[in-house]
């Protein structure tokens, strides 16, 4: 890897300045790499971070079955990384026109980088620094340890797509709702509603006579309230007693941290050094977690600003043909298939018109005349804080589903695809589905990344107890082994894993026949199991 | 119900021998699943891009070819090693090494297989349990509700089958093929080795060509060779400068520049080993029976390469009622049909072809069946007055019974006939049963191999 030369270097800091003047906000240093194949075949198991540490299976063909996005948050092949400053990647060779259109999209990466809310946690550090001490670390350790440094990396790795990311980042925001509230908040907020279940009249009774008492003595209002309310309620201060101890025990942690902090195991003299190698197991997925997030955001905005920029930049006249062959590809919408740059341009486009019509806006929403709907403009103007507005807010469920709607797809002729095999043709037919928005934006929400929730907690005999939130997707059972197998080391007692699984039953069929190679009716029966993985070995019992 | 002519015959001749109310109630049930799906599905659905699937640098660095990590750092006999003492450690083994990455059609000699590994995590499953065809996704342009944009062939020219994931459809190059696998196998996980049995023999031979290149004299003239040195000798000599025109009648030529053809004695190797590979691709096999006898023919395969250096011939068989030949692995993995069950047709077709092609002088033979263990013939009436003409040539029959969970353990026609017929015993050293739970994962099917080739 080398630095791009002095004369490329000369052009991309004219895209910046022609960036900053339209708006774009990021840091000046950025640093451009030249790479060769047989860097990118050593980069991109390491997600593009050069500095991050080894570990063996970064060496093998990884399975890559379908989903496997689900697997690794970061992206493999973005050109662009997420450091201070900024480091981005380019072939040898490329002309001149070609490292300013691809500078400009990376100039949209670095702006959304250092803009998104959702990246808030990567601000104040430089994660490639970060990363090299992580790793320097663990070769260390590795030197001393030897293979049990890779044991725990490998299962530490098997809990990173459960990490608190949304936790962390509503600890930036200042929230405090995770953490415990006060008496006087769990009155109102959980005692009134949930144990006592008041109707709404007692309820509103029950804060005016609480405001009634801070215009009387705003200093004591709160002590005598509470007070009141103990003697009022015999059972109200065990409950939250309760409530405080449920509050310590797991939640708001992560897994990561809740073993971390518990776990006896690990924080046996001899075996605290796997902290650290956790810690930096957790901090790197922590870190990639915006970026699956925030795809078709993100490549939306490099898509957009690469082109609005380009076609603004006098220096590169006359490569626009070029130009529009590149950009094309990039930003086609395939026939059938979902490409995130052309729909998240597209997306951007459309409500920075909408918004410079002031169709988001309470008055176009009150409109039902279609041709009024039409014609509709108060030049408002107010597109470009908009789509700005929503490079710093959004993520990409938000996006899409605050913004896709029936116009935008009728405008860009969208549909969800089916698909059927025709058996006397031998072939799959694809076909016109639905060019309905609920079931596009339902079909987009349904391919965006989601990992399962687990809440933590233990129980007797040392035992972990994890809870799977049932989402209505079940869980990859060959995976569930693995997976507490290692859980178990860490945290050095058995574990458990409730979780839902559907059990199919055959539909009204006659008893005693036994229908081979057969698919009858079925109904589908989710039912609570629950795994337990105790001394390596696992077992599972329903106990629905 | 409709039925074609042959499968009429077929059931009036089984019902003359009084079947089961059972039985024939499973024989109808397949029928009618034939019915249905007469058409030979692939296991596999197509790719389709999806949102992240698309990539910066797939986009724009165009060209770059993508390769995901094959080692550099790690070779196969470490991975192994370490594998070994994970295991030692108490921690399941974590390299698999069955997993077919690409069987290309081109490439059908060439079983691709990789060392592969997955990462356990609690992930959600993105299969739904009830749908009935495969669930949306995106699109664009023209076109009705309802209306049919497009189509595409079952059998792709380039299947991906355990996806190398990121849909470059590229080859993927491997130093490890078939026959490094079959080292280790045989190796680390301490597979037999073949013994020199009386019928193996060197059937090495020489024949000439003129292939080989020699400086001064020869049989042909290579002429573009010659001119090459020629240049080559003149750069040297300064006669020639860069960016200057050429002037041929200027050039100095010496006599070890003229580069010729001679004969040569090249080695043939003519194939010392035939494999057949037999599966039942009927359409109680779905799923996992197909998966694990399909994985375990790939190993054996390997092993085998590497025990006849190269030098082993595959054919494949596929049978349901009907026993065909299939021309490459990829068609023999990703074939199947929902029909019914006779292996007497896969043996009488194995015979068949060793007799019409006179196999039995040249090779050592072997043959390995995979099923399910059900067979419409029921008393192995057919099967095994077949299966006995094939031991007399075979080196090997290996049978593997992935059960497909509808029985009893144990209790599949296949099984039982094999072990009433006593062949089992009194050919031990030539026939061989191995029968595994339709959940068996790795470890269990190198065990088998164990059981089948040892």
């Amino acid at each position: 890897m080398e630095l791009i030369s002095q004369h490329a270097k000369k052009i991309m800091e004219g895209c910046k300045e022609r960036a900053w003047q339209h708006g774009l906000r990021f840091q000046e240093e950025s640093l451009e790499y030249i790479v060769t194949n047989r860097d990118l075949l050593e980069l991109s198991p390491k997600n593009m971070i050069p500095t991050l540490y080894d570990y063996w299976v970064q060496d093998v063909e990884v399975l890559k079955e379908k989903g496997r996005y689900e697997l690794y948050p970061g992206n493999p092949y973005e050109t662009v990384i997420n450091t201070r400053p900024a480091i981005s990647f380019y072939n040898d060779n490329n002309p001149d026109w070609l490292n300013v259109m691809i500078f400009y999209h990376v100039i949209g990466h670095i702006d959304f980088f250092q803009n998104n809310l959702y990246f808030r946690h990567t601000w104040d550090y430089d994660f490639s620094s970060r990363a090299l001490s992580d790793k320097r670390m663990i070769a260390k350790l590795r030197s001393e340890k030897g293979r049990w440094v890779d044991y725990v990396i490998e299962f530490a790795r098997a809990i990173d797509n459960l990490v608190g990311y949304h936790q962390l980042l509503s600890r930036f925001s200042g929230l405090k709702n995770l953490q415990k509230k006060s008496r006087l908040d769990f009155y109102f907020d959980i005692f009134l509603q949930r144990n006592k279940k008041v109707s709404v009249a007692s309820y509103v009774k029950e804060i005016e006579r609480y405001n009634g008492l801070v215009k009387e003595n705003p200093a004591e209002a709160e002590y005598r309230f509470i007070e009141s309310v103990q003697t009022k309620n015999a059972e109200f201060e065990s409950l939250y007693g309760k409530y405080a101890q449920g509050k310590k025990s797991g939640a708001g942690q992560d897994i990561f941290e809740f073993l971390m902090e518990n776990s006896e195991f690990l924080n046996k003299e001899n075996n605290r050094w796997m902290l650290m190698v956790m810690e930096a197991v957790r901090t790197t997925s922590l870190y990639f977690q915006p970026q699956i997030r925030t795809k078709i955001l993100n490549e939306g905005w490099a898509s957009y600003w690469h082109e609005e920029l380009f076609f603004n930049d006098d220096r590169i006249n006359g490569h626009e043909i070029n130009f529009a062959i590149v950009n094309a590809k990039v930003t086609a919408m395939p026939r059938v298939g979902l490409n995130p740059y052309a729909l998240g341009m597209r997306l951007f486009a459309y409500i920075e018109e909408l918004a410079n019509k002031g169709k988001i806006s309470r008055a176009f929403q009150y409109l039902q005349d279609r041709e009024m709907r039409q014609r509709f403009d108060d030049k408002a103007g107010s597109g470009r804080d908009l789509i700005f507005h929503v490079r710093e807010n959004c993520s990409d469920s938000m996006f899409i589903n605050s913004f896709l709607d029936q116009d935008f797809v009728d405008l860009h002729r969208l549909f969800v695809t089916g698909k059927r095999l025709n058996k006397e043709r031998m072939t799959w037919q694809y076909y016109v589905k639905s060019r309905d928005a609920g079931e596009y934006k339902q079909m987009v929400l349904d391919s965006l990344y989601h990992p399962p929730s687990v809440e933590i907690a233990t129980g007797e005999d040392n035992g972990l107890y994890l809870n799977h939130v049932f989402e209505g997707k079940p869980l990859v059972k060959d995976y569930i082994k693995g997976t507490l197998l290692g859980i178990e080391y860490l945290w050095g007692g058995p574990v458990f894993l409730d979780t839902s699984e559907a059990v199919l039953r055959n539909a009204t069929l006659p008893a005693g026949s036994l229908q081979k190679a057969e698919k009858p009716p079925q109904e589908v029966e989710w039912r609570r199991m629950r795994y337990r993985m105790k001394d390596r070995t696992l077992s599972r019992k329903d106990i629905s | 119900m409709r039925m074609n002519r042959k499968h009429k015959e077929l059931l009036a001749r089984l019902q003359e021998e009084k079947l089961t109310p059972q039985q024939k109630q499973e024989i109808m049930e397949q029928l009618r699943l034939l019915e249905e799906t007469r058409a030979e599905e692939p296991s596999e659905t197509p790719f389709v891009a999806g949102v992240y699937d698309y990539h910066d640098l797939q986009l724009l660095h165009d060209g770059v070819v993508m390769r995901m990590a094959q080692s550099s750092t790690h070779s196969l006999d470490d991975l192994i090693a370490r594998d070994g003492q994970r295991e030692k450690d108490g921690f399941p083994r974590k390299i698999r090494i069955g997993k077919m990455i690409k069987p290309s059609q081109s490439g059908a000699e060439k079983v691709v297989v990789v060392p592969t590994t997955v990462e356990e995590k609690l992930l959600h499953d993105s299969i739904s349990v009830e749908e009935e065809e495969e669930g949306g996704e995106g699109g664009s342009g023209e076109g009705e509700e309802g209306e049919v944009i497009g189509e595409q062939p079952i059998r792709q020219e380039q299947g991906g089958e355990g996806g190398s994931g990121q849909g470059e459809g590229g080859t993927h190059e491997t130093d490890t093929n078939a026959y490094d696998m079959g080292r280790i196998l045989t190796e680390q996980f301490h597979l037999p080795n073949l013994k020199e049995k009386g019928k193996k023999r060197s059937l090495t031979r020489y024949s000439y060509d003129l292939t080989d290149r020699n400086r001064g004299f020869g049989q042909i003239l290579d002429k573009k060779a010659t001119l090459r040195r020629i240049i080559e000798t003149n750069i040297g000599l300064g006669r020639i400068t860069a960016g200057q025109s050429v002037r041929p009648e200027e050039l100095l030529i010496s006599p070890a520049d003229r580069i010729y053809k001679i004969l040569s004695r090249e080695k043939d190797y003519e194939s010392q080993a035939v494999v057949f590979f037999v599966r039942d691709y009927s359409g109680s096999m779905h799923g996992n029976p197909t998966e694990l006898v399909v994985t375990q023919h790939v190993l054996i395969y390997s092993w085998l390469i590497y025990q006849y250096e190269n030098q082993v011939e595959t054919r494949f068989v596929l049978h349901d009622t009907e026993a065909k030949e299939v021309e490459d692995f990829h068609t023999y993995y990703n074939l199947k049909v929902a029909g019914g069950t006779q292996v007497a047709s896969a043996y009488r077709l194995v015979n068949d072809i060793v007799e019409q092609e006179s196999l039995e002088r040249d090779y050592n033979i072997y043959v390995f069946h995979g099923t399910d263990g059900d067979d419409w013939d029921t008393s192995g009436k057919e099967t095994l007055p077949q299966l006995e003409k094939m031991l007399e040539y075979a080196n090997r029959i290996g049978i593997t019974i992935a059960e497909n969970g509808y029985g009893i353990s144990g209790g599949s026609e296949v099984e039982k006939y094999l072990k009433k017929s006593g062949l089992l015993e009194d050919k031990k050293d030539l026939l061989r049963l191995d029968v595994m739970q339709k959940d068996s994962d790795e470890p269990r099917l190198i065990e088998g191999i164990r059981k089948l080739t040892s």
